[in-house]
């Protein structure tokens, strides 16, 4: 079977800047990928490749085994706007509408309605709603079109807990129904929630492309701050360690993979530490991590 | 879909949106008529000369058509263009085509509606004479010969921002409206000038208009001109809107 999205040696540059390296990615019928990846690593050049905005400087794009630059090929591809951008004096039931005039088959607009819980805002002009609405509604309109591959760019951005479960919910429903979907996203937890396969992209190319669990283990990071050691001192006990020193305070940051082995060892040195604390790395400051060269 | 039905539904939506701000529709509609009692009425010598009110009242529908095209389309874009919501809906499928003409039958149907009154002014207030048949045609050739300006007015909205947008903007159309002989009828020109002007198309639609308002046929040069500027302008566009990525920085 052929693959929805395939990609062979995807490489965009803009000007001097190769935001996109030599990708070769394979998307399936079904399929619930996590694009993860920091700011700028090439995530949305790749979407915008995928949704043909924008054209290859070199290497292959196939959108449903066509070219995405050719409408009929986006027929079952659905994405969202970016939250800010729904015409602000359409109302929501009329954007509903307009998007899914675009689509050949389209599928029962109060379907999506029900499923994002729509109706109190149907009647609503767009800019009267709030920016969690507004999103709930951007996500919406990629279901619209009953489409058989769904992209997702930063879906949750900005939410509150509960708004951000409730549209979790609804997209995973979609996916046990069999549409693939492709998310994008800083936050782990919503990775977590909804891929089972994860793509890490960094400076335009694919770091790692395995399992949700598989990357999860390779990307976690804890993050121990002390004072009383010099920044090379923890790196002659960790070489692995990203280390910074704020010049303020003095206090000593080291993301690391093993916080144990490293407060072990430090211990053992007899190193004068004082106010060590250890927590979990963010996303982010894994990804610095992994970027230094230590990858998976 | 096809291209046809879908760009009659983006010309519902536009026109749903502008109707939504009254002011700006209303400015649209009143303007062409103002701009016919301030400048044109107080002409005695045209107002009582048949034939210098038809051409003075043909030479405003052109304007009003024009200066629609170039405003409401090239600002629109632009305008459009730098938020987010205008690439997601190429990510839509559904040709880019209606899209555009979507866009400019808007625009079209807001300036046939603001040549009612402009009309109806003219009928009154001039001693212009125009048999049904003609006036039909003439108002059917207005509309035909603004789609080169409204060719433009895209032109302009896929190559620049919202601010150059404006400034361009208001420069073609001075340029246009006076090299077209708009402002000024071209008996009135040097005769470098007069030559010049007509390889515009501007120049050529007032020609046109004025012709079938008048119970004439159009100049040669003319036809030819306006539609050899329509391929151009529209094989332009098309290979603008094809080649645009959205809204670059530096």
């Amino acid at each position: 079977m052929t693959a929805l999205v395939h990609t062979e040696d995807l490489t965009r540059r803009f000007g001097d800047t190769v935001a996109l390296d030599g990708v070769t990615l394979d998307i399936h019928a079904g399929e619930c990928v996590g694009l993860l990846g920091p700011n700028g690593a090439g995530k949305t050049t790749l979407l915008s490749l995928i949704e043909g905005l924008r054209l290859p400087t070199s290497g292959v794009v196939r959108l449903f085994d066509g070219d995405p630059r050719t409408p009929a090929s986006r027929s079952r591809l659905g994405s969202t706007p970016q939250a800010t951008a729904l015409p602000e004096a359409l109302k929501v039931r009329e954007v509903l509408r307009f998007v899914a005039s675009h689509y050949p088959s389209p599928g029962p607009v109060d379907r999506v309605i029900a499923e994002f819980d729509l109706e109190p805002l149907l009647a609503k002009q767009c800019g009267a709603l709030s920016g969690g609405q507004q999103r709930r509604v951007a996500v919406a309109l990629a279901f619209v079109g009953d489409p058989r591959l769904v992209l997702l760019d930063e879906p949750t951005t900005g939410l509150d807990v509960d708004a951000r479960r409730s549209l979790w919910d609804a997209v995973r429903t979609r996916h046990r129904e069999g549409t693939a979907i492709v998310v994008t996203s800083h936050h782990l937890e919503e990775i977590e929630q909804l891929a089972e396969r994860v793509v890490v992209i960094d400076h335009g190319v694919v770091q790692a492309d395995d399992t949700l669990a598989a990357v999860v283990a390779g990307v976690s990071r804890r993050r121990v701050t002390l004072r009383g050691v010099s920044a090379e001192g923890v790196l002659a006990l960790d070489p692995d360690a990203t280390v910074t020193t704020d010049p303020d305070d003095g206090v000593v940051t080291a993301v690391v993979s093993d916080s144990d082995a490293l407060i072990r060892a430090l211990v053992a040195s007899g190193a004068p530490f004082t106010d060590l604390t250890v927590r979990g790395a963010s996303l982010e400051e894994a990804f610095l991590t992994i970027t230094k060269g230590a990858m998976v | 879909m096809s291209t046809l039905t879908l760009a009659a539904v983006h010309t519902k939506y536009n026109l749903l949106e502008t109707m939504r701000v009254p002011i700006a529709v209303i400015g649209s509609l009143v303007f062409p008529t103002l701009a016919f009692c301030l400048f044109v009425l107080p002409q005695r010598m045209v107002v009582d000369e048949p034939d210098f009110a038809t051409a003075a009242i043909a030479s405003m529908v052109v304007f009003a058509f024009m200066s629609a095209s170039l405003f409401s389309i090239g600002l629109d874009m632009a305008e459009q263009r730098s938020k987010p919501w205008w690439p997601y809906l190429r990510t839509l499928p559904g040709s880019p085509a209606a899209r555009l003409i979507g866009l400019m039958s808007a625009t079209l149907i807001i300036s046939i509606l603001a040549m009612i009154p402009l009309l109806i002014v003219g009928g009154i207030f001039t001693s212009a004479a125009v048999q049904p048949g003609e006036l039909f045609a003439a108002i059917g050739l207005a509309i035909l010969t603004a789609v080169p300006s409204a060719l433009l007015g895209t032109i302009i909205g896929t190559t620049a921002g919202p601010k150059a947008a404006i400034a361009i903007t208001q420069v073609a159309m001075f340029l246009l409206a006076f090299g077209g002989g708009l402002f000024l009828p071209p008996i009135l020109f040097p005769e470098w000038l007069d030559l010049a002007s007509k390889f515009l198309w501007v120049r050529e639609a007032r020609e046109i208009v004025i012709a079938a308002a008048l119970g004439q046929s159009a100049p040669l040069w003319a036809v030819v001109g306006i539609l050899a500027w329509t391929l151009v302008l529209g094989a332009l566009a098309v290979w603008l809107y094809r080649r645009d990525e959205g809204r670059r920085y530096r």
